[in-house]
């Protein structure tokens, strides 16, 4: 299984290495979300460096919402899926593979992402091991369940306007669990950021399993 | 709702001469029948009882004064509402493990109801609060948590509503209600914690009326009455989507009957190979 999660992940990592679409175009989004924040909230008020807890992890949903659907967008063409469906790799291990691949580059995006509001909100960091806790906890989950609703959205004709209805309701354990965690860690209270990351842990677990035993039907069914 | 025997067949092309594709006796043709009319008037009257102790007889509240009738219709339809996603997520499960049509349209019926009441819920919820809290809203993990089960119900009706095969849509339907009900705890659980680190959790404990006497009589007697009113409803709707299905199926075969009979096939003993096939 987990060598199939690997081969799936590796293929799904070269695509996006060769085609640059996340690189491309889910960053520089990620990007015109933090000024579109602050055109919308006066840059000048502090509100922006106050609120960046929430804003940061609004824009990471934003763009994993966009990442999950280019996932499932690149074995839309030329049978791409059935060949998957054939391939007899187990779906868990597929499930896990494209999890990964989606996490990973979460993971790149929330670096960006992290860079930016330093840069622009002029947000002060602290607590680092609360931080990179949370980001991993948090994006482990985001994937899991992204990847479990972005297969049943897959191949549908609605599937764009389909996957945010289900999947952002479902996260925002998610939203609440990163923004407190990482405020507690810009107040300088790590202790009370600790259980929002195991709420996250949790999670991500329970979607995890969850995923691994729902993505095979519904790969059948895409 | 009181569709006769015969009014269910004409709605649908007479059977070809095979009659393989009329529905299936062991479904129900209309959506009424003997125990649900006794069950649907057993019901209003209980909703005429329900009103009078509501609005006449229970006494008004001493902080709140008559707004406090509000919470008559509220409990009782959150009470249908929770009910409504346990069948709904119940459904789904046995779905996936017996693969039987009965529960799909169970958990589809159900979630429909749970949806309604859900979205009534949040709107008496919100007349009430206006007159005692001053606001139509509050952040408040309970309003919050109903808020996003209503979202949560949206999405799964979405996805039934998406066109595609019999199969694949209950299969994909049902492992969204399998869901529904962990995500509802675990929404539940991360907004109250969410909240009560602002320590408001306790303005509903403030306000909630102390509940006794005939108060609590006319409250009480309202919920086994919106169950009752909940199961008159699933019953009708779930035979209704039951006859969907089997309008579909019919179609279907009779779209391939047809379409043989195009070809030249003899019609009469294709309908008989389509017949096996599908039982």
């Amino acid at each position: 299984m987990f060598r199939d999660a690997l081969l799936v992940a590796g293929k799904d990592l070269r695509v996006e290495a060769r085609s640059r679409v996340a690189l491309n175009q889910v960053a520089p989004f990620a990007l015109l979300v933090l000024i579109m924040f602050a055109f919308a909230l006066d840059p000048d008020s502090g509100v922006l460096s106050k609120a960046t807890p929430g804003l940061y992890w609004v824009a990471v949903l934003f763009c994993a919402v966009l990442a999950i659907q280019r996932a499932f967008a690149i074995e839309a063409a030329d049978g791409n899926r059935d060949a998957l469906r054939l391939s007899g790799l187990e779906p868990a291990g597929i499930y896990l593979g494209k999890m990964a691949a989606i996490a990973a580059q979460l993971v790149i995006l929330e670096v960006l992402l992290g860079l930016g509001v330093v840069l622009l909100y002029g947000t002060k960091t602290a607590g680092w091991a609360l931080l990179v806790c949370t980001c991993l906890a948090a994006t482990a989950g985001i994937a899991a369940a992204g990847t479990l609703y972005g297969v049943l959205a897959a191949g549908l004709r609605v599937r764009e306007t389909l996957l945010p209805l289900l999947l952002l309701p479902v996260l925002s354990p998610v939203l609440i669990g990163s923004t407190r965690a990482f405020e507690a860690a810009r107040n300088g209270t790590p202790g009370e950021g600790w259980p929002w990351v195991g709420l996250l842990a949790v999670f991500a677990l329970t979607y995890t399993i969850f995923g691994a035993f729902g993505f095979g039907p519904l790969l059948e069914e895409s | 709702m009181t569709t006769q025997r015969s009014d269910a067949t004409t709605t649908t092309a007479p059977p070809p001469a095979g009659g393989a594709a009329t529905p299936d006796a062991s479904g129900p043709i209309g959506t009424g029948s003997r125990g649900t009319r006794i069950l649907g008037l057993a019901t209003l009257a209980g909703i005429a009882l329900a009103a009078y102790l509501a609005l006449v007889s229970s006494p008004d509240d001493e902080n709140m004064g008559d707004v406090v009738r509000i919470i008559y219709i509220h409990v009782p339809i959150v009470v249908v509402a929770y009910v409504g996603c346990m069948i709904t997520t119940l459904g789904s499960v046995m779905y996936l493990w017996k693969k039987s049509r009965w529960w799909d349209v169970t958990a589809a019926a159900s979630a429909e109801i749970a949806m309604v009441t859900t979205a009534l819920t949040l709107v008496v919820g919100m007349c009430w609060a206006r007159p005692t809290w001053g606001v139509w809203w509050v952040w408040d993990a309970r309003l919050t948590s109903t808020a996003m089960l209503l979202l949560l119900l949206l999405g799964y009706l979405a996805v039934r509503r998406i066109p595609a095969e019999s199969g694949a849509r209950s299969k994909r339907a049902s492992i969204v209600g399998v869901l529904l009900l962990p995500n509802v705890i675990i929404v539940n659980r991360s907004v109250t914690w969410w909240r009560s680190l602002h320590q408001d959790t306790t303005i509903l404990n403030t306000l909630q009326p102390k509940i006794h006497g005939d108060m609590a009589f006319a409250l009480y007697l309202a919920i086994p009455v919106a169950l009752m009113m909940f199961a008159w409803l699933l019953v009708h709707r779930w035979r209704l989507a039951w006859l969907e299905e089997e309008v579909l199926d019919h179609d279907l075969d009779q779209a391939i009957t047809d379409r043989r009979a195009e070809a030249g096939f003899d019609a009469r003993s294709t309908t008989v190979d389509i017949g096996e096939a599908t039982s």
